[in-house]
């Protein structure tokens, strides 16, 4: 089955139409959606600010990093069930949107990013723990990380405008 | 006296109406909005997650809350920058909007309060105040960024 068909087989689905034509529950997911990037994406941004020397500068990095991560998880887990919730109401129309597949693109890079960070330069935290600025590569993936989750959000905003979507949509 | 005109005039200003005849102003400015609230969130989560002894609770609160004040400061204008561009493309419709007055009305209490009782709480001397007033001070800046930010994604929802 192909992804086009999923889609259209999720859209027939009772609980999507019911989510989809909801007065209250569709706009309480979003909003849910958006508030949450004060959570996540807050903590996400402070840490990389700490990366760069810009606050907390006094503070071990390994000590934000302890305090941050489990808010930043909390945050992070929240915003993929209510970012699935959200597809889910809407399918084959999010599923063909160009600012969807690019926000799915960037997200994959984000994950990357932060994955590389913790492999590497993270990994010898000890060595620079106390250093008010991060070693230089620990300073790119900050702002590699600041870069594309400011993609992500501007993608993800421009996910609700129709300017490309296919006309056979409407 | 009815503030119609005013918001009558906001709309008809050649900001509002560029924004409005523009495809891509209303959400490029838009996002520059939502990425100020993320940056706004974390500077206020951080401290009011401390004073909750949720976070940080090695560090003094005072530290903290001098560290992100900034950024904060530097969110906080971005978002009033941007939004007051989003607010004169739509006055009108704003005017006749229940979530755009919701989130005005908490909008103001929530400055005032970040910039006296709850720097002041932050500020003190953690031995000198009791652990209930650093809780109910995080709260009560909580709830009210809550409703500014909830009533703000309504305001695109109704009308």
């Amino acid at each position: 089955m192909s992804l086009l068909a999923l889609c259209q087989w999720l859209e027939k689905t009772a609980w999507s139409i019911a989510l989809h034509e909801s007065l209250w529950v569709y706009p309480i997911v979003e909003s849910v959606h958006v508030l949450t990037l004060c959570l996540f994406l807050g903590m996400a941004v402070m840490l990389d600010l700490r990366l760069l020397g810009l606050v907390l500068r006094r503070v071990a990095m390994s000590h934000v990093m302890g305090q941050l991560m489990p808010w930043m998880i909390a945050g992070f887990t929240l915003m993929v069930i209510s970012g699935a919730l959200l597809f889910y109401a809407i399918p084959v129309r999010t599923y063909l949107n160009i600012f969807f597949r690019i926000k799915v693109v960037l997200l994959i890079l984000a994950g990357l990013n932060a994955w590389i960070f913790q492999r590497t330069v993270y990994r010898r935290v000890a060595e620079w723990d106390l250093d008010p600025i991060a070693p230089k590569w620990a300073r790119r993936a900050s702002v590699a990380s600041l870069a594309i989750w400011s993609m992500i959000v501007v993608a993800g905003r421009m996910i609700a405008y129709n300017w490309f979507d296919s006309p056979d949509l409407h | 006296m009815s503030l119609l005109p005013f918001f009558e005039w906001c709309e008809s200003t050649g900001v509002g109406e560029a924004i409005r005849n523009s495809l891509w102003l209303f959400p490029v400015i838009e996002s520059f909005h939502l990425l100020a609230l993320a940056l706004i969130g974390g500077a206020i989560l951080l401290v009011d997650l401390r004073l909750l002894g949720l976070a940080f609770r090695g560090r003094r609160v005072a530290e903290l809350a001098t560290e992100v004040q900034p950024w904060l400061v530097g969110g906080l204008l971005v978002m009033i920058a941007t939004g007051i561009l989003l607010f004169t493309s739509e006055a009108i419709k704003c005017y006749y909007n229940a979530a755009f007055w919701t989130k005005m009305t908490a909008l103001f209490p929530a400055i005032v309060f970040a910039f006296t009782v709850r720097r002041k709480v932050a500020g003190a001397d953690e031995n000198r105040l009791r652990p209930l007033w650093l809780r109910v001070t995080a709260l009560v800046s909580l709830s009210l960024w809550t409703v500014v930010g909830a009533a703000g994604r309504w305001i695109g929802f109704s009308g």
